[in-house]
């Protein structure tokens, strides 16, 4: 069972309250009708699956309902940290 | 040397307390070899086993990072089935379902496979038409499959509560009488063994640490034991694929997460069948042993690490505890998880790649035990002939761009 810190609630509260969603910094791109089928299976449908540090995101389902970006190690499931939307983007992470 | 198993040798070997003769000999890669296939899980030493009885090709090493069917083959709640609503599914299980009833004499290995059936049930009134509609789909797939009512289900399974008192009241059922469970190290160690007599090499504790790819082409693998090249190379690794996928520098439109099963301590007989409910989303089955084998559900955040969340565990025990108020009491014996790899559209990938010779044979999620045999036998067929065996030709990567998915998320009595 993890426990999770909410950067909007500012608590650390049980996986319970909280729903996973997904890997992070996945942009829709720019310009849907200029890109390939290729382009949009990658933006749909593939993804990194990462084993080992690994950004992601969670919604506070049962909280603020506010989503939220974590780094969470996919192999011993440790949080190593938290933050809001925007603080931290595909650039500065990876 | 390896000898046919057979109940004069069983006798024999009984009679004058001699050792067994080992079922697969330890080796040492050569440097060389025509087909490599990456993981020693049911899929990946079925694919070697049909390469050399049905394509031809002996000369095909089998590279697992730990120990034959050490992961998701020996970690699932081993229930077979072919009752999926598209065409394209339930050909393709349907096949495996026909070579499993003839597997342990093929392999000459009992691989205890048991026909005792799998119960669906439905527990809305919506439930029941997506049943009736599946059922439909499987007879004119010539899957045998029929629905049964609560009082059947009640007549066949006594223990189980058909109250309409119930939070979610059982409704009906669809029913595959075909269906069943198999021992899982059982089909591992059976297509490892009739694999390694007919010349392919199984090599354990040999991990992967590189996918070696020039001018498009693959050429060999890096592993801990050395570098050991091939012209074609099969990846069967489950959870892993995307790791192995970026070696090659590809991407898989797939994600990992944990799946658990539990299993109590073992008991009389009490439960003759296998019982699947999609809508509170747990299954259960006896074991020959006597435990009481029970599936959960995966957990939502991708994971490598081979154990699930207690969340789940207690909606899986919930679950069971609603259609059998009986094992209340019951004693869990062990818990884990294995890491599946689960597609968009919960259906398998057996494909080419963009790497010439590299394929993939992934994505079956929570599901893939039940396809072991046929699962191999397509993907050797695709790797022999460098072109998709006709079963297996919609599960190419390429629906991911087209759009031809094949949505079986919901449709198949989910729960695998």
């Amino acid at each position: 069972m993890l426990l999770i810190h909410c950067p909007y609630c500012k608590e650390s509260r049980d996986q319970s309250e909280f729903s996973p969603a997904g890997e992070a910094f996945i942009a829709r791109p720019k310009s849907p009708e200029g890109i390939s089928d290729e382009e949009w299976a990658d933006y749909v449908f593939y993804r990194t699956n990462h084993k080992g540090n690994h950004w992601e995101q969670w919604v506070h389902t049962n909280g603020c309902r506010k989503y939220f970006l974590v780094e969470r190690s996919t192999i011993s499931h440790q949080i190593l940290q938290v933050a809001p939307f925007g603080a931290r983007n595909s650039e500065t992470e990876l | 040397m390896q000898k046919k198993y057979s109940w004069y040798s069983l006798l024999k070997a009984g009679l004058n307390d001699q050792d067994w003769d080992q079922a697969i000999p330890l080796i040492q890669p050569k440097s060389k070899y025509d087909v490599i296939i990456i993981g020693a899980g049911g899929h990946g030493l079925a694919t070697a086993y049909y390469l050399a009885k049905e394509c031809g090709i002996n000369n095909v090493a089998v590279v697992e990072k730990g120990y034959i069917g050490g992961g998701n083959t020996g970690r699932n709640t081993t229930i077979i089935r072919s009752n999926y609503l598209r065409d394209e599914a339930s050909s393709l299980y349907e096949h495996a379902l026909k070579l499993w009833e003839g597997i342990s004499e093929d392999l000459n290995f009992n691989v205890m496979f048991s026909q005792r059936g799998v119960y669906n049930l439905g527990h809305s009134l919506q439930n029941m038409r997506d049943i009736e509609r599946r059922v439909n789909a499987n007879i004119l797939n010539g899957v045998d499959a029929v629905v049964v009512d609560a009082n059947e289900i009640k007549q066949q399974i006594p223990i189980i509560n058909t109250s309409k008192n119930a939070r979610y009241p059982i409704m009906g059922a669809s029913y595959q009488a075909r269906g069943g469970v198999a021992r899982h190290d059982g089909i591992a160690w059976g297509f490892a063994r009739a694999a390694s007599m007919l010349g392919v090499d199984i090599i354990q504790d040999c991990e992967v640490i590189d996918i070696e790819v020039e001018e498009g082409r693959v050429k060999g693998v890096k592993t801990t034991k050395g570098e050991i090249l091939a012209d074609r190379i099969g990846c069967v690794s489950a959870g892993h694929s995307s790791v192995l996928a970026k070696m090659a520098g590809l991407r898989l439109p797939i994600e990992s997460h944990p799946l658990q099963a539990f299993v109590s301590e073992a008991m009389k007989p009490v439960l003759h069948t296998v019982v699947m409910s999609n809508a509170v989303h747990g299954y259960i089955s006896q074991s020959d042993k006597g435990d009481l084998v029970i599936g959960a559900g995966i957990d939502g955040y991708n994971s490598y690490a081979q154990r699930g969340s207690t969340k789940i565990v207690e909606h899986a025990a919930a679950a069971i505890l609603e259609l059998f108020p009986i094992f209340s009491r019951v004693r869990m014996n062990r818990q884990w998880g294995g890491i599946v790899d689960v597609c968009p559209d919960a259906c398998p990938i057996i494909s080419p790649t963009k790497v010439e010779g590299l394929y993939f044979n992934c994505g079956w999620g929570t599901g893939g035990f039940k396809a072991t045999p046929g699962s191999g036998n397509v993907f050797a067929h695709t790797i022999a002939q460098d072109k998709q065996h006709p079963l297996a030709e919609p599960f190419h990567i390429n629906r991911f761009t087209t759009g031809g998915l094949i949505d079986e998320h919901g449709a198949a009595g989910v729960a695998h």
